[in-house]
């Protein structure tokens, strides 16, 4: 904590408000890329098959995705914002390097937000068949947008396309930075991730109902066709995990010695640490599996893997986080593929898993626990990377806000985000129980038709 | 044209389009605010939803387009606006949180009690923010934001500049949003509340022409810079806008919805257009011009390449939609083109 003298006010509640709004809007932002695809897949079935189960289920999802994508928007914004009250000294002397890429992002969220109301509004309105293509673009920039987002991230991690002489950003090259040598690996784990995330939330859902013995042909529809591509997600984030820590590794050997635990350098072959805590510079608490650490971080079965020593202890990132939350992504995914894996086994052997309530329980805390794996990616990610913000060439501190009373904005958006969350929570859950009520549109309460009804049954009564 | 004023130039048409197209989306938050209880409350509401429902997300991201734009092209003003006018942008950034998520809660709000509260926390949040963006434009307008950032960070935007902005904001977006919204009740043939509402916007209309001309006396004081822009370069736009204004109440008076809308767009635009030219070619008046913040002349190549891709691709999409969701409320008589049974010719597949 040396580091925070003379660090500037702004620092810690800029970070902070930073990683709340991030981590509130990864979710969001996730259903926006991910959900579209999702809702396509079963549109198209209620059209090909003319599957009316197909069709409700469409319908419902529709109007959650209008919902989820409205808070999505306004929590996106805030990013923005957030981008320059936060990180003025990130974004004035590099907004013109790593800006291009959050121009076409921003075309690619028009893109969605126009034909999110064409589709919305299309009901009933459109030809179904031109109805169901209108949800191809949403797809289509939900995938742009993923990659100009994380193409800023890799940008962050690997920085290119400028050169600074005495510290003046020149010879800028906005192409050069987008298209970092990272950015591929980074867009597709998150692109995956967000698949992962949203497959597994919503066929939680209909798995909680079968568990209440709501065993109909839609909670199976619903279960099914998200978790099968979730499945699809599942089973490749390991590979392209590994190949993005493998090039993380490379590049920053401080960040991967803070993801393996390592306050010294490890000879080859290196131990996997699982779990375990760094207290003064001593490992406690950590099953060393042999051999496997070099494997998973070098992918060789020899190589040594580089501790906290080989940099200074002002380039150090905060370890016990950067551990931890890396080993939790990791454990947490590699428990997911193993569930998939079985899932499909028992189906392919003429087993019904959605019989089976021990599947069922996992399925539902599936959803809750592909969220803590994402999130804590990032965190890995982040916090793997301080103390820069943009490796190696400018520091966090130097990135944040010198402004005084950050803390009061850090307050005000905690207190937006958690009153937001419980109205969508009480919305949504109000949402379900009307379906299961067969208000199947979802009547407006504030409708004059249904405000005439309540005002004479409170004259009634 | 240099090319950093080209970039200025397309990021000011971004400026331009939100405040006319969020603007009446925000300005609808004061008829469902006041749109009172029971029966013609209920239907003024549900006016509000169709009207502002389908399309408020697609006008909300030139919000994103202009910041995105403004960050990348102009760095180094972005960061002195942002350190400058914290508190004013996070007030109307938690306008557009609350805006945005409680208008989408109360459509789907199971009982009337809650649809009540995302409602008021819906039309409140509406007005603030178009108000704290005004006081953002009369901070930079007036010359309070040094160039290196971190200025006062109250007396930036509360000043005579600021609040006559903020309440220009305000007024104009409601006034806005009375037009679209007459016109939408007049089409779908609820003369009721279209009267209702045509009352109300022609009261709004009046005080909003009151408030640009009175509001420019504070301003000639407050900001000198911005005042001789205005009398010289931007004179021909301040008359424009009162010409166009005025006729709109005429045409609003007349019942004549189609062109009091356009008139409405036009006066707004030039008022808009009015400040843009008024100020050039500061980016932040007095302290920072358009020349002196640009970024990188290759990133701002880059960026012509991006609004050339918007113009291609969101631009036919966008207009799609407006046409779709005007198109689809009741069946229009008159248009025959919109008629939903054929809602196929769309730009899209045009080309």
């Amino acid at each position: 904590m040396a580091l925070a003298a003379a660090s500037p006010p702004g620092l810690l509640p800029a970070r902070e408000q930073m990683a709340l709004s991030l981590g509130f809007h990864i979710i969001l932002a996730s259903f926006g890329v991910a959900f579209p695809t999702i809702i396509f897949l079963m549109h198209r079935r209620a059209i090909i098959r003319d599957d009316p189960t197909a069709l409700r289920l469409t319908r419902r999802w529709a109007k959650v995705s209008g919902l989820l994508f409205a808070v999505g928007a306004v929590s996106g914004t805030v990013l923005s914002f957030e981008m320059g009250l936060l990180w003025p000294g990130l974004m004035g002397r590099f907004g013109d390097v790593l800006g291009v890429p959050f121009a076409i992002e921003g075309l690619s969220f028009f893109v969605e937000a126009i034909f999110l109301g064409i589709y919305l509004y299309g009901w009933d309105r459109l030809p179904p068949r031109v109805h169901l293509v209108t949800i191809v673009p949403m797809g289509v920039a939900g995938i742009v947008g993923t990659f100009c987002v994380t193409a800023v991230n890799a940008w962050m991690n690997n920085p290119t396309g400028f050169t600074l002489r005495d510290g003046v950003v020149t010879d800028v090259q906005p192409w050069r930075a987008m298209f970092n040598d990272g950015v591929w690996l980074e867009f597709l784990h998150m692109w995956v991730g967000a698949f992962m995330l949203v497959g597994l939330v919503v066929s939680g859902v209909y798995a909680a109902g079968m568990l209440r013995g709501r065993t109909d042909a839609l909670h199976r529809l619903g279960f099914t066709v998200p978790f099968a591509v979730a499945s699809i997600a599942t089973l490749i984030q390991p590979f392209v995990g590994h190949m993005l820590g493998l090039q993380a590794g490379a590049r920053q050997p401080s960040k991967l010695a803070a993801f393996e635990l390592n306050p010294t350098t490890e000879p080859g072959p290196a131990p996997l640490k699982l779990g375990g805590v760094l207290v003064d510079g001593e490992v406690r608490w950590a099953l060393p599996i042999p051999k496997i650490g070099s494997i998973i971080s070098r992918n060789s079965w020899d190589a040594p893997v580089p501790g906290l020593d080989t940099v200074p202890v002002s380039d150090q990132p905060p370890v016990n986080i950067t551990h931890l939350s890396f080993q939790l992504m990791i454990g947490i995914g590699t428990l997911l593929m193993v569930v998939v894996v079985l899932f499909w086994l028992a189906r392919r052997r003429g087993r019904d898993p959605l019989t089976n309530r021990w599947f069922l329980r996992f399925s539902v805390l599936a959803g809750p626990l592909a969220i803590i794996a994402l999130e804590s990616g990032w965190t890995a990610t982040e916090v793997g990377r301080q103390p820069w913000t943009v490796w190696q060439v400018l520091r966090t501190s130097d990135a944040a806000s010198m402004s005084t009373g950050l803390w009061w904005s850090y307050t005000g958006v905690l207190v937006v985000y958690l009153v937001m969350s419980v109205g969508a929570t009480v919305v949504l859950r109000s949402m379900a129980r009307r379906w299961r009520a067969g208000d199947e549109n979802l009547h407006s309460a504030y409708a004059p038709a249904s405000v005439a009804t309540d005002a004479q049954v409170e004259f009634v009564s | 044209m240099t090319l950093p004023s080209l970039v200025a130039a397309a990021m000011f048409v971004g400026v331009i389009i939100y405040a006319v197209c969020a603007g009446a989306d925000f300005g609808s938050g004061f008829y469902d605010l006041t749109a009172g209880a029971g029966k013609s409350g209920a239907e003024l509401r549900t006016l509000v939803d169709h009207s502002i429902g389908p399309v408020w997300e697609a006008n909300h991201v030139w919000l994103i387009y202009i910041l995105v734009m403004w960050w990348t092209g102009f760095p180094k003003a972005f960061a002195a606006a942002m350190t400058t006018l914290f508190i004013p942008l996070m007030l109307a950034l938690t306008g557009i949180v609350l805006r945005g998520s409680s208008f989408a809660l109360r459509k789907y709000a199971p009982t009337f009690r809650q649809a009540r509260l995302f409602g008021a926390v819906f039309a409140g949040s509406s007005l603030i923010t178009p108000f704290f963006f005004g006081t953002v434009v009369g901070g930079i307008a007036s010359g309070r934001l040094p160039a290196s950032g971190y200025g006062d960070r109250v007396g930036s935007w509360i000043n005579p500049t600021s609040l006559v902005g903020g309440c220009l904001a305000v007024t104009t977006c409601v006034f806005l949003a009375g037009i679209f919204l007459t016109a939408d009740a007049a089409r779908a043939g609820d003369t009721t509340l279209g009267e209702r509402l045509r009352r109300r916007t022609l009261a709004v209309g009046a005080l909003s022409g009151v408030i640009v001309f009175v509001g420019l006396f504070p301003v000639l004081h407050d900001a000198p810079r911005l005042s001789r822009g205005l009398l010289h370069g931007g004179f021909p736009l301040l008359m424009v806008a009162a010409i166009a204004g005025a006729t709109t109440l005429i045409m609003l008076y007349r019942r004549s919805y189609f062109l009091a809308r356009c008139f409405g767009v036009a006066a707004v635009t030039a008022v808009v257009a009015g400040w843009g030219v008024g100020q050039y070619p500061w980016m932040l008046v007095d302290q920072l011009t358009i020349e002196g913040a640009a970024g990188a002349p290759s990133t701002l190549a880059a960026l012509l390449v991006v609004v050339a891709l918007a113009v291609v691709l969101v631009l036919p999409a966008l207009v799609y939609l407006f046409r779709l969701s005007q198109s689809g409320q009741t069946v229009p008589t008159n248009r025959r083109s919109l008629s939903p049974t054929k809602p196929l010719a769309t730009p899209l597949e045009a080309r």
